[in-house]
């Protein structure tokens, strides 16, 4: 038995070996690894998109991989090792959860490139990526501002993380901006996922008379919500006109097509480097959902500007003088926010109700 | 009225104890091989990558050694409980809550640890289980308030209590507020027993949990009391049995092993406290307890069953591009099996109607 | 203080949708678990259910069609975990959860092609004079018909079990199968009806959460609502009266923790979050203290495997 066994996993290892040697000199093969399932429609659907993309794009130069559904604790680290054990030379990580297990295994495999989303931590073979979701939620602040009625903004958050927080507090200075008696209530479901917790809390938001409803989580129960009560509501990662046509103002679109198929090309031609790239509108890592052809005209042509001002570099989200909820001065005038600060935000901007929880 | 009919055998068949789980898995190649091919995948090879490919290296086994741990730490001490009728299902909790306490420690002496703060660790996460357990026991011995729904109940604000601390007191000062701890320093991390693999000290803690566990059931007057209490509670009443004593004492230590095994994972495969600690391993434990069939050896090898079916999925997903929902089916209809095929140990399947008269004199 | 006032109209129709699902979930565990059978696969079979429903009236455009079908499917998840507890006597918990693995992959797998389309709302009921009652008018009569069907189920339910025959011999059933069988009752085939029940009524909890409380289908949709219903069983000390209160109390204490986050109040949202959870805990702890009476309500026979020759 002991050695039918041996003699098994000799054959399968020489086997496995020459198959990889084989493909490795025709395709490059890229892995990529997500939080949820592809069919989530948002987060994980999007990161997807640009697997999709890459494939599309290099067509018989690559073969991808993917796992879905990866939990953030011990697994991680396994089936980042398949990847990268298994002749994967490029392996995207796409959730904060994965950074130190993609770290851990980069260490074992230098002669694999791994690319780890929204983390902060690089090496020598670890490149970070992440987008300005910030700026897509000053768009969304400017429009709220011009569309509510009540001047109370409701908005759903998943968790209190930095990428969340400064969402909040980009899309509140917009929001005041254009109209200083507008306030935003938060409340957090405590999960990326839940469509009838979701639904839940923006009944709760409009019930307390919020009259938009902004949202960080990545199910459209919100806006199915808000399009039976007959109020407005932005999506979240996709373009959720469908779940309701009449509410939905505009949603934030991830765009990861672009930036897959730059450093797949890169890492063919060996151009490829260990940065940390945190693109915007500019890079096309963000878009806009198309305008509901409710909104004025002017209001469309005020959020284009702002989008264009923000490509060109006119325009910052955390442009000063900010102030927090106490009313000290965070960020001076004549300043804006550096990306550190952003990166680190847990802190709320005047008008927003309620504390960052801790 | 059936064709096939179910007969009681009258010993248990000791054959049979060995060959179920044989056909349950020949069952489970035979459909699993229709599933495959009828989702339009190469049969054989999914098959090789669900129940070969994970057993064909070193670091392959070590993933499996690592993946049952957990399962087998929480399975060992849910079984002794289930055998004196505690049932105990917010395992998952307990284990949160060993890696908040236990884990807890690595923050707090974070700098200035030593050799101590492994084993203080330990205790602690064992202790944070058991408080957790002890919970539903105060609740049910003093008002009578189940243990099912309590137990369960507490999973739900264990899990939100991790995600509390991660978010705030747990939270890596140079972490750019993200909600995960430092990583643990040397002295607060599992050793690992075999170089090249990741399997670590909470191994060896769930190997001595599986010898334990058979000294207390088999070799003990605790373990003879848990059982009649869950065979037959009457005669334990009359027998001068205290109840509420063993109800303590199981739910106590299934929350100890459960809080072992949460402080495993924080200080073995992870490395740092984050937002999610465990997969459902305190879920799936029951499973495992069940299909060890409350035996801590049978949970040994039904914990490694388990992983392997868990790992082999990920295999598979890499390999060929099995999606995940396939298997979650295949998982179920392995379980069915095995969990059907039991019936065989106490019973045998006879052909043709059955002798009426018989029947009835017997029951 | 009147702003708060008249956010109790609202919360009481958000809670009364919310408890739902846990209502039609909980009830038909209730009646599965009077006949002695006890099924963890509750989540299990509200995914398929929810799945089945959805993709039905994808196809036909009906969400009557859906529901019916939503209320099939999970029948049939039942009817599997019938014939390998009660036919092939399986362990009943271990099978029950291995339900729950199969249906959340089955599921997935069914809903593939589902994911991102949205389907019509389920229409609102509309009584003119009633549903303008200031305050409570929306919340009483101005609900999705399902929400009153689950609400009739509470006395229906009851009903069944306390006033008629059939129902007396199920409890008889769920009591001491042994003597019930000796009376010539059909042990089998009653717990095997009884779970078939079961899984109808956790498909429809399944069905309503895609289908009208939240129209779309998402993996893992009912997140976590069997657990909450298996939980209210318990909680109800296995009376049907008494799961409409867990299941309003949960809802209740879920909707009123959102308010109090979207009011600002100073106290971290997952403290908030856990209230529900806590708040059941304790008032099981306070209904719970006449051991006498709960002794009485558990069904004696509870997960304990039938032979008719054993």
């Amino acid at each position: 038995m002991g050695k039918t066994l041996m003699g098994l996993a000799a054959g399968a290892a020489v086997l496995a070996l020459g198959a990889g040697a084989a493909v490795a000199q025709e395709k490059m093969k890229v892995g990529f690894v997500y939080v949820g399932p592809i069919s989530d429609h948002g987060y994980s659907y999007q990161h997807d998109q640009g697997r999709l993309a890459v494939e599309k794009e290099l067509g018989d130069k690559v073969t991808t991989t993917f796992v879905e559904n990866v939990p953030e604790g011990a697994d991680a680290e396994r089936v980042i090792e398949q990847l990268a054990s298994s002749g994967h030379k490029l392996i995207f990580t796409t959730s904060f959860g994965f950074m130190n297990p993609t770290l851990k295994v980069a260490q074992r495999h230098p002669d694999v490139k791994f690319e780890h989303a929204t983390g902060y931590k690089r090496a020598a073979n670890v490149a970070t990526y992440s987008a300005r979701f910030y700026e897509g939620r000053t768009i969304l602040g400017l429009i709220a501002g011009k569309m509510t009625k009540s001047n109370v903004i409701g908005y759903i958050g998943s968790f209190p993380i930095p990428e969340v927080v400064s969402g909040i507090n980009a899309f509140t200075l917009a929001l005041r901006e254009v109209n200083p008696k507008a306030e935003v209530r938060v409340v957090w479901v405590n999960s990326w996922y839940d469509p009838g917790k979701e639904a839940e809390a923006a009944k709760a938001l409009i019930d307390q008379g919020a009259d938009v409803i902004s949202l960080h989580t990545d199910s459209p129960a919100a806006i199915q919500v808000a399009q039976e009560r007959g109020l407005w509501a932005f999506g979240q990662s996709s373009d959720m006109t469908r779940f309701g046509p009449k509410a939905h103002l505009t949603a934030i679109v991830d765009d990861w097509n672009t930036y897959y198929v730059d450093r797949v090309k890169a890492a063919m031609d060996g151009t490829w480097k260990a940065v940390d790239t945190w693109g915007g509108f500019k890079d096309k890592m963000l878009f806009l959902a198309p305008y509901n052809p409710a909104i004025p005209q002017d209001v469309v042509a005020l959020a284009e500007k702002a989008r264009t001002d923000i490509m060109e570099g006119k325009r910052h989200s955390f442009q000063g003088p900010v102030k927090d909820q106490s009313g000290k001065v965070v960020i001076p005038e004549g300043k804006s926010a550096t990306d550190e600060q952003i990166l680190k935000m847990d802190w709320y901007v005047e008008g927003v109700q309620g504390k960052v929880p801790k | 009225m059936s064709l096939l009919r179910l007969e009681p055998r009258g010993q248990a068949s000791r054959v049979m104890v060995y060959l179920t789980p044989v056909i349950a898995v020949a069952l489970t190649l035979v459909s699993g091989f229709l599933l495959f091919w009828a989702m339009g995948f190469d049969p054989v090879k999914a098959l090789h990558a669900f129940f070969i490919a994970p057993l064909m290296s070193v670091r392959g086994l070590g993933e499996l050694a690592v993946k049952a741990t957990p399962l087998v730490l929480c399975a060992v001490g849910l079984a002794i409980g289930f055998r004196a009728n505690v049932w105990n299902i917010g395992a998952e909790g307990q284990l949160t809550l060993g890696a908040i306490t236990g884990g807890g420690l690595a923050l707090a002496f974070y700098g200035d640890g030593g050799w101590w703060l492994l084993p203080l660790m330990i205790v602690a996460g064992m202790a944070g289980g058991a408080l957790w357990a002890a919970i539903p026991a105060f609740l049910r011995t003093r008002f009578n308030a189940s243990e099912i729904l309590t137990s369960l109940m507490l999973t739900y604000v264990a899990l939100l209590l991790l995600n509390y601390m991660t978010h705030g007191p747990y939270r890596d000062p140079e972490g750019f507020a993200f909600p995960e701890s430092r990583l643990f320093e040397a002295d607060a991390v599992m050793p690992i027993l075999i170089q090249g693999t990741r399997v670590h000290l909470g191994s060896l803690f769930a190997l001595l949990a599986v010898a334990g566990g058979w000294v207390l059931i088999a070799r003990t007057f605790i373990g003879f009391q848990i059982k009649v209490i869950g065979l037959t509670p009457a005669a334990a009443g009359y027998a001068g049995f205290n109840e509420k004593k063993i109800i303590w004492l199981t739910l106590l230590l299934s929350g100890a092993l459960a809080g072992l095994a949460g402080l495993g994972e924080v200080a073995g495969p992870i490395g740092q406290i984050t937002p999610t600690v465990s997969p459902g391993y305190g879920f799936t434990a029951i499973i495992v307890a069940f299909l060890g069939r409350l035996h801590p050896v049978g949970i040994l090898l039904a914990g490694f069953l388990m992983a392997l079916s868990f790992i082999g999925g990920e295999a598979a997903q890499i390999g060929l591009g099995l999606p995940k929902a396939i298997t979650g089916v295949f998982q179920g209809m392995l379980l069915f099996f095995l969990l059907a095929t039991d019936v065989l140990i106490r019973y045998r399947v006879r052909f043709g109607a059955q002798k009426k008269a018989a029947g009835k004199v017997m029951a | 203080m009147s702003a708060e006032l008249a956010l109790l109209g609202p919360i009481l129709a958000a809670m009364l949708a919310a408890a739902t699902p846990l209502l039609f979930a909980a009830l038909g565990e209730l009646v599965v678990e009077k006949s002695g059978v006890l099924n963890l696969g509750v989540e299990g079979m509200m995914l398929v259910g929810a799945v089945c429903g959805f993709a039905v009236t994808v196809k036909t455009g009906s969400s009557t069609a859906g529901f019916a079908m939503g209320a099939a499917a999970g029948a049939a998840m039942a009817g599997l975990f019938a014939v390998l507890t009660l036919l092939l006597l399986a362990n009943q918990v271990a099978t029950g959860l291995a339900l729950t693995l199969f249906g959340v992959g089955l599921s997935a797998l069914i809903g593939q092609g589902f994911v991102g389309i949205p389907i019509p709302d389920v229409p609102e009921l509309y009584i003119p004079g009633l549903t303008d009652i200031p305050v409570i008018g929306k919340a009483l009569f101005g609900q999705d018909a399902l929400v009153y069907l689950a609400l009739a189920m509470v006395p229906a339910v009851h009903w069944f079990m306390y006033g008629t025959r059939k129902g007396l011999v199920l409890r008889a059933v769920g009591e001491n199968h042994a003597a019930a069988h000796a009376l010539g009752y059909k042990v089998i085939r009653i717990r095997f009806l009884a779970v078939l029940f079961g899984g109808a009524m956790s498909g429809m909890a399944g069905a309503y959460l895609s289908l009208d409380y939240t129209p779309m289908w998402a993996e893992g949709i009912t997140a976590g609502r069997g657990w909450i219903a298996l939980a209210l069983v318990v909680f109800a000390t296995w009376k049907p009266a008494r799961v409409l209160l867990g299941a309003w109390l949960f809802g209740g204490v879920t909707i009123a923790q959102l308010h109090v986050q979207g009011l600002g109040i100073d106290i971290p949202s997952q403290v908030l979050s856990m209230l529900p959870y806590l708040a059941t805990v304790l008032v099981l702890v306070l209904i719970s203290r006449d051991i006498a009476r709960i002794r009485l309500n558990a069904p004696a026979s509870l997960g304990k495997v039938f032979h008719p020759d054993a």
